[in-house]
């Protein structure tokens, strides 16, 4: 009944190749972005504490959304599985970190969407295997990727300033008279600067993957050999998404440690991490920018809520939850697996779907 | 520069010829880590063959083997009666993981199939943890009657040690590999594993089950993996970062090959002894550490070459 495209008639090419061609679509990401600029940074979220709302849950959701974008635009819209991420997300870091010590005055929004460009060189030169080699032996390929750099991150000591904790700390930095990063910077602030950067990406992300760039790459994930016969050049093609891809998670990792951690170690980017963010991907849904929200939403809120959930109703201690939350996401994949392998982001064109017809669906 | 190209090119060399006794206790320690990436890969490929699915769970399934041997040994248990319970308890996850994930996932793609083995591994993770504590356990090696302390050869006045849980872990390995052989080659469930990894469909059409095979081969893939448990928890201790170390066992598939045993054999042991002597001969010019990626490069560099591995079967594409 509210949900219903009846009506709306596209008249011309460019409403017919618009993002969101439905009226009741763009109503709904009004309100969402209204609720994420107006509501969240002045009430946090309602029934919890505004400072644990923000930086326990909001701030690392937004984080974590890029890296799934980005991650999502490799595995799920081309098709390469990557278990390099969080290798990734630390060349980026570590990249912003080399920037602002050489460049202090720059605006540090702008190093740190640069640091995307480091780790998309380095992603793409990774991404080489790729043009021989594809399936599960990619997987180890990204795996060399990912223990090669964790390594140069303990062992090249110039990447850390030759700090002898062996730790990026995050300096100080004001943009426009505001504090951004830095131990003194207001949650609100650095919320509004991570969903700024979100905002932006993920429309550049749309757009990309609506487009020529975004066919060639699902054209070479469906079947790649048809594509080359087509005219698709695999060369470009994966190479593209590897760089893309990296470039997301790249300046992922750079927020992550300058917008949320504030310092961070070799722990932050381990293979593990890695494995979360192909969680996200996975059960968002392969090829889904829209489930990339969900996905990191969902696997980053739902341990939180049942440590809570252990904590206040059954009094059970922190270890054996964080133990049994291990359980239950692994259950969690398998389930959603089995009962939706697309992820959540067709159980939502599932809903959308039964809504249009609703309430009489026959 | 003449010296970085002497400490590449002619340094570790001269240090192998100069001192022949050390560089035999490398390569004999380098084997036998080899041998238990072996058999680490031996479990992947088990399950590769028969079901297709890539089992990331393997690297877990040896740790949690492990810890509920010793888990249950610390409870009270006999040692050898723990042992059998952890067949048994390696038995039940086989024919769960068959009854609850795989049958359900029949005809998925194998991206959502090797996802599910990665949730396999986060159960295993959280199971083990919650009933058997995080903490690292000291293998029982002298209650099940596995040997310890070690011989030293002295050829011309060098001097090798052989640690004798070594020489008895290649000897089990080397038993097990040929069991499986024979396993394969002259039993009737061994010829329907080959039939099914030779042929799901065929192999149904002659009438053999197929969710029968599943649980038989998880088990097998079990069985190897308590071995290599008991055999590496041994050498050092039974924790949760031998996960990583198992990781290794894929470098070791690609160079072997996803579908062949005997690749896996070789490229365990090439991947075991290589890495030993670069760590040890090249390793301090780069800063140690190297162990940690030298194994997944040697992988990449060699996949670019031969994409199918020493032995695997040649990927043929059609459109």
């Amino acid at each position: 009944m509210f949900y219903r495209e009846a009506g709306q008639y596209n008249t011309t090419y460019e409403q017919d190749l618009q993002a969101f061609p439905i009226k009741q679509d763009k109503i709904g990401i009004a309100i969402w972005l209204v609720l994420a600029y107006l509501f969240v940074p002045f009430f946090g979220i309602p029934g919890l504490e505004y400072g644990f709302a923000m930086n326990a849950i909001m701030i690392p959701v937004l984080i974590f959304t890029i890296t799934t974008i980005g991650l999502n635009i490799l595995v799920g819209f081309t098709g390469q599985i990557s278990l390099g991420t969080g290798a990734f997300m630390g060349v980026g870091a570590y990249a912003c970190y080399k920037l602002t010590s050489y460049f202090p005055d720059t605006n540090i929004i702008i190093l740190i969407l640069a640091s995307g460009f480091v780790s998309a060189i380095v992603g793409a030169l990774f991404g080489l295997p790729s043009l021989r080699i594809k399936g599960f032996y990619l997987v180890v390929a990204t795996l060399a990727a990912q223990f090669f750099l964790e390594w140069c991150f303990i062992r090249v000591d110039w990447l850390y300033n030759y700090n002898p904790s062996g730790a990026i700390e995050v300096p100080q930095r004001e943009v426009l008279g505001w504090i951004v990063t830095g131990a003194s910077a207001e949650p609100m602030t650095r919320y509004l600067v991570v969903l700024s950067i979100l905002v932006f990406l993920a429309v550049i992300a749309g757009n990309l993957t609506r487009g020529r760039i975004g066919r060639s790459w699902m054209m070479i994930r469906d079947m790649d050999i048809a594509a080359e016969l087509i005219g698709v050049r695999p060369l470009t093609a994966k190479l593209s998404a590897f760089a893309v891809s990296s470039y997301f998670i790249g300046v992922s990792g750079a927020l992550m440690v300058f917008m949320w951690l504030g310092a961070a170690e070799v722990e932050s980017f381990d293979v593990n991490h890695s494995f979360l963010y192909l969680f996200m991907v996975i059960l968002g849904g392969l090829g889904s920018i829209t489930g990339s929200f969900m996905g990191a939403a969902f696997i980053w809120t739902f341990p939180i809520i049942l440590k809570e959930l252990g904590k206040s109703w059954f009094g059970i201690n922190a270890t054996v939850m964080e133990n049994v939350s291990l359980v239950a996401i692994g259950v969690m994949i398998v389930v959603i697996l089995i009962a939706e392998p697309h992820g959540m982001a067709r159980l939502w064109q599932i809903v959308k779907q039964k809504l249009r017809i609703w309430p009489f669906p026959h | 520069m003449t010296d970085f190209l002497y400490s590449i090119f002619v340094g570790p060399f001269a240090d192998m010829i100069a001192l022949p006794d050390f560089l035999m206790q490398v390569l004999w320690e380098g084997f036998v880590a080899g041998v238990l990436y072996a058999l680490i890969a031996l479990g992947f490929v088990l399950i590769f063959k028969a079901s297709g699915v890539f089992n990331f769970a393997q690297g877990i399934m040896v740790v949690f083997s492990g810890l509920t041997l010793v888990g249950l040994y610390e409870l009270g248990v006999p040692a050898f009666m723990a042992l059998i319970i952890t067949l048994g308890v390696m038995y039940v996850l086989a024919f769960s993981v068959e009854r609850f994930v795989l049958r359900k996932l029949v005809n998925q793609p194998d991206i959502i199939l090797f996802m599910a083995t990665i949730g396999l591994t986060n159960i295993l993770i959280g199971l083990g943890q919650w009933i058997f504590g995080g903490e690292t356990k000291t293998m029982i090696t002298e209650q099940l009657w596995l040997p310890t302390g070690s011989s030293v050869w002295e050829p011309n006045g060098g001097l090798v040690i052989f640690q004798h849980i070594d020489i008895a872990a290649t000897v089990i390995a080397v038993l097990m590999i040929v069991g499986l052989g024979f396993f394969f080659s002259y039993t009737k469930v061994g010829r329907a594993l080959r039939a099914v990894a030779d042929d799901h469909q065929a192999s149904l059409s002659v009438g053999i089950s197929l969710n029968q095979i599943w649980v038989i081969v998880w088990f097998a893939a079990g069985i190897v993996a308590l071995v290599t448990g008991i055999m590496w928890g041994a050498r050092s201790d039974v924790s949760f970062s031998l996960q990583i170390i198992a990781l290794k066992a894929l470098p070791v598939l690609v160079l072997g090959g996803f579908t062949s045993i005997p690749g896996a054999i070789v490229g365990g042991l090439i991947i075991g002894i290589g890495e030993k002597i670069f760590e040890i001969y090249w390793g301090p010019l780069f800063g140690s550490g190297v162990e940690g990626w030298f194994a997944y490069v040697i992988a990449l560099i060699f996949l670019l070459f031969r994409p199918q591995g020493l032995f695997g079967d040649k990927i043929i594409e059609r459109v």
